[in-house]
């Protein structure tokens, strides 16, 4: 599903190279979790699978189902279904959140050739999965994440996968700063859309999240490279022994 | 002979000046009311238009800008059109025939034809001073208008529209509007053509608050493309009354909407929020100067302005603080998207304080996307443009919001700013 081949790419402000060479191949049905110390370039990643024009590909490529998406934008990108769960989502005052939901659900179902959604169709699909996430109805009629505590921001962000049905689904760090509860109800919402035509990259620092959404692969990211990838024994071991072996084999 | 008479008239200054002569024994007034027009008309002949070099008018040079001025025509028609919030009472004047057929409870009003024909408008017709070119050229020509009086204690449920159509052709408008002690009242002066033939449009409300009064007023100025408008709305507000004035521009060729007001009594309170919403070749001048006269006033002034293609915009706000005018509040700020390279926007706060004890603030910014806020809508599949317009409606929305107290209100407006959204951006 998803294949990245020697990928480089720099901060497009002021060329700083942050992906130096990365290797990864995701596919459809799995699990692939990413783990590396702050600063290895993790978001970065992200970012540049989503599309954000702030980074430019120098060398590689990114296979999506087959094709490159490199010469897409980001609205094509999503609407491929490609889904980014921020690590720090984006407050937006002025646009009401439920707006920007539909919005959202409706230009991808144009993009793929779809019918919109009928307003009771949309109304019944929100409630359902805010229900089963946990979202007070009153946090939908605030402006998009404004006001947002840490947890509701992130379950929003899982919210949104839920609704829109991606096939990609990053996942960046959205573990940190959730309790245990909230932890377990957005792993909940994740194993909810774990099906064999759909991929899940989880972006972590901890274990932890990786107990409730077992992961098929374990990937190390340093320094802008894959410099380690296992099955999820690989996870334990990094919990155990820390990062310093691999980081010190790769060097 | 005066040697001022020597200046070449431009086109529209002789078009003007045409209007008033082919109109004389035409126009209503009395004895007073007809000489005033001819020593306004006379000044307008003598002074010609103001440019540049006029303070008050140092960035809309109207003498260069204003280009022609249609003929005025009194057999224009336009047809009727729907309140913008729905349940309003609509109080027209259609190509400046006054029309007074939903007058709510606890409202008069007549057509103010009838005050120029009585003289009873005289002494509302002086300018504001020898800049006020507006006042000049409406008071020349002014035809109709209405004449309003909100009864003391009067609160009016639904809105009151004050609805001025003009298909092509010229119209000089005023609305003399008297609100009782602690009447509580939403007003909406909305200028609108139906049609994208140029017309020239000239309107002066004057608007006096008593004690307590409680009043939203909001300019909606959604002429087309090819029109000229000339607003202004003079206010006086009583002891702790509250005026919430709202201008949405939204249409026009060459605007300048003045607002001058003054806060007599204390307790006075004075919100101004304007949303500019500019695009094509278009000129728009919002133009404001508030007065606190007396101690423990306050007002707060929020402009947002949004500008596409080669629209430039204006916002001068003068806010003065007599010398008795102790903890006077004021606050004053001025946001800008720039959306292309030739549009072009020029904020201009000033204060003038005299008095010792008082606190106030200004400050102007041109704010651009917020890089991240555009990529998060992006990455949720919302196309650039798309994304792009919902950003510019949040930037305006958030002021529109404020009025939350009448839903239909908001809705209204937000129709109005997303449609004029969708076909510009
Ligand atoms: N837009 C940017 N501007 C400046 N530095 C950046 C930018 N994006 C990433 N970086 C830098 O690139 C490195 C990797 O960052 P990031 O991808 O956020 O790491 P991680 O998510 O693994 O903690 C860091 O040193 C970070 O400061
Ligand atoms: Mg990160």
């Amino acid at each position: 599903m998803l294949e990245i081949k020697n990928l480089h790419a720099r901060i497009a402000e002021d060329g700083t190279e942050i992906i130096r060479g990365l290797d990864l191949t995701v596919k459809a049905g799995e699990v692939a979790a990413i783990m590396g110390p702050n600063g290895s370039g993790k978001s970065t990643l992200s970012y540049i699978l989503s599309g954000r024009e702030d980074y430019e590909v120098t060398e590689g490529d990114i296979l999506y189902n087959g094709e490159s998406i490199l010469e897409l934008d980001a609205s094509e990108r999503a609407a491929k279904g490609i889904f980014l769960a921020f690590q720090y989502p984006v407050e937006i005052p002025g646009v009401a959140t439920m707006q920007f939901l539909k919005v959202a659900m409706n230009e991808q179902r144009k993009y793929r050739g779809e019918d919109e959604l009928t307003t009771p169709e949309f109304m019944r699909r929100v409630k359902e999965a805010a229900a089963n996430l946990k979202i007070a109805p009153d946090m939908l009629r605030r402006p998009l994440n404004v006001g947002f505590s840490g947890g509701e921001k992130k379950r929003a962000e899982i919210l949104q996968m839920a609704l829109l049905e991606p096939k990609l689904c990053v996942l960046d760090e959205t573990d940190s700063g959730l309790d245990i509860d909230a932890l377990r109800v957005v792993a909940d919402g994740v194993n909810a859309l774990r099906s064999p035509d759909r991929a899940v990259v989880v972006i972590t620092h901890y274990q932890r999240l990786l107990d409730y959404i077992v992961p098929d692969t374990v990937h190390v990211l340093y320094r802008g490279q894959v410099v380690k990838s296992g099955d999820k024994t690989l996870a334990h071991e990094l919990e155990a022994n820390g990062y310093a072996d691999i980081i010190g084999a790769a060097a | 002979m005066n040697m001022q008479q020597a200046i070449k008239m431009t086109a529209a200054e002789s078009a003007l000046v045409d209007a008033y002569t082919a109109q004389i024994g035409d126009l209503p007034g009395d004895g007073a009311v007809l000489s005033l027009r001819d020593t306004l008309v006379h000044e307008l002949r003598t002074a010609g238009l103001p440019t540049r070099r006029v303070e008050a008018w140092h960035y809309t040079d109207l003498r260069t800008l204003l280009r022609s001025v249609p003929a005025a025509d009194s057999t224009a028609f336009s047809e009727r059109v729907d309140a913008i919030v729905p349940g309003s009472s609509v109080l027209s004047v259609r190509n400046g025939q006054a029309e007074l057929k939903t007058i709510p409870e606890g409202v008069t009003a007549r057509s103010y034809s009838e005050s120029l024909i009585d003289g009873s408008a005289a002494a509302g017709l002086a300018v504001l001073g020898a800049d006020d070119a507006i006042g000049r050229i409406n008071g020349g020509l002014v035809r109709g208008g209405l004449e309003i009086a909100v009864a003391e204690g009067a609160e009016l449920k639904a809105p009151v529209e004050i609805q001025v159509v003009q298909s092509h052709g010229q119209a000089h408008t005023r609305f003399p509007v008297s609100f009782g002690a602690g009447a509580k009242a939403t007003v909406i002066e909305r200028h609108l053509s139906t049609s994208a033939e140029p017309s020239f449009v000239s309107s002066v409300s004057d608007v006096t608050l008593a004690d307590g009064a409680d009043v939203i007023w909001i300019i909606l100025q959604q002429q087309g493309p090819a029109d000229t408008h000339l607003g202004q709305i003079r206010f006086d507000l009583g002891k702790d009354a509250k005026l919430h004035l709202f201008v949405i521009n939204a249409g026009g060729k060459l605007v300048r909407q003045e607002l001058h007001g003054k806060a007599s009594g204390e307790g006075a309170d004075v919100t101004l929020r304007g949303i500019n919403l500019l695009g094509g070749d278009s000129h728009t001048d919002v133009t404001f100067t508030l007065s606190h006269e007396v101690p423990h006033s306050t007002s707060t002034e929020i402009i947002r302005n949004v500008v596409f293609d080669r629209a430039k915009g204006v916002f001068q706000g003068k806010i003065l603080v007599a010398k008795d005018a102790q903890k006077t509040d004021a606050k004053m700020s001025c946001n800008t998207l720039l959306l292309s390279d030739e549009a072009d926007f020029s904020a201009k706060p000033e204060l003038e304080i005299f008095a010792d004890d008082v606190q106030c603030g200004h400050g102007a910014t041109v704010a651009d996307f917020d890089r991240t806020q555009l990529f998060y809508l992006l990455s949720r599949g919302i196309p650039e443009n798309k994304a792009r317009a919902m950003l510019v409606n949040a930037f305006v929305a958030e002021i529109v919001e404020e009025l939350e107290d009448d839903e239909a209100l908001v809705e209204a407006l937000e129709g109005v700013i997303s449609a004029w959204l969708e076909k510009h951006a």
